[in-house]
């Protein structure tokens, strides 16, 4: 299946989604008006690679900075990556913050919290 | 002819005190940033950038910075999501970018960082408004987490790209409450402020 590869802004994330080399990730800011519209191709995506995921799947979120709106999408993709998890797909998350960023910590412990896929934190 | 031109003077004289004033009001309460018009997407990147720059400069604690650009956000996006505006210019429109007019002022005094935000609210929103922030304010930290959790999960992104999370989300990273102001201006309508502080020296 084709790569969704999605160059950063100063207000959407980079996102690279590539089955064939087995990267997933998402990192930048994410703030944009239209969470919705921005996030749709995301969703797409996931709903493919469900068909046909590989082996072992790990999604890396590399995340400085998201808005409220982009937290509760964030919580979708991750409970899409649940249903996959539960599927028998072998699905983790790898959630980055930087330094002393506790905020991100947090947010990622509280997503950790909510869906059932394993997490696993790296401080950057 | 002369008296005209006394006028003008007289005018002219008057606006410049009102300046030398504005400008003394500025510096005196520290507001390095004070706006009246419309807010969009554009005007939010502006304003955050700048204010990233100007937190650089003078060496603020990164925690801080982006606990400013974060309350930053939400108070200008709940503007152009939320504001009660029905001029001609206002727009309601995701595709063609949400528009609404607003008030948006940041000072610092030696404790802490200020935040206000001023938008129109038609007077029949205004109990819901105020139960929600009265509710918030009456939380500790832990009952805003759990609130913050339920409302998460059970939201869905609303048709102005709103998750409902902004308010419990703000009063979270400031830990602080969220002081508000309704001041009429008709029958129909009021001016909503809301002023946020983050304190400087303590992180938390």
């Amino acid at each position: 299946m084709e790569a969704l590869i999605i160059k950063k802004t100063e207000d959407t994330p980079a996102i690279h989604l590539d089955k064939a080399a087995g990267i997933f990730e998402f990192s930048g800011k994410s703030l944009p008006e239209d969470v919705t519209s921005f996030y749709g191709p995301v969703f797409d995506w996931i709903t493919a690679y469900g068909e046909d995921a590989n082996e072992s799947s790990k999604f890396v979120f590399k995340m400085t900075y998201f808005n409220t709106a982009s937290s509760k999408i964030i919580l979708d993709i991750l409970m899409r990556l649940e249903t996959l998890h539960e599927d028998g797909k072998n699905i983790s998350v790898e959630w980055h913050y930087e330094e002393d960023d506790e905020d991100m910590q947090e947010a990622g412990e509280e997503y950790a919290d909510i869906v059932e896929v394993p997490f696993t934190f790296v401080e950057d | 002819m002369e008296e005209l031109k006394d006028k003008g003077m007289n005018s002219n004289s008057q606006y410049m005190r009102f300046v030398v004033d504005f400008h003394n009001m500025m510096v005196d309460k520290k507001i390095t940033l004070a706006y009246e018009g419309e807010v969009t997407q554009e005007i939010t990147k502006a304003f955050t950038s700048m204010t990233e720059r100007n937190l650089e400069k003078v060496e603020e604690n990164g925690k801080i910075k982006k606990k400013v650009y974060h309350v930053m956000v939400e108070c200008l996006q709940n503007i152009s999501k939320h504001a009660d505006d029905e001029s001609e210019t206002a727009s309601n429109n995701l595709d063609e970018g949400l528009a609404k007019t607003g008030l948006f002022l940041i000072g610092s005094d030696h404790n802490e960082y200020f935040i206000t935000s001023g938008n129109g609210i038609a007077n029949e929103n205004i109990p819901a408004l105020k139960e929600m922030i009265d509710n918030i304010n009456s939380l500790n930290q832990d009952e805003l987490k759990q609130l913050h959790k339920e409302k998460m999960r059970e939201t869905a992104i609303s048709e102005k790209g709103g998750a409902g999370l902004g308010f419990i989300d703000i009063a979270r990273k400031t830990g602080n409450p969220l002081e508000y102001h309704f001041e009429p201006i008709d029958e129909k309508n009021s001016f909503f402020l809301l002023k946020t502080s983050i304190n400087k020296n303590t992180a938390e």
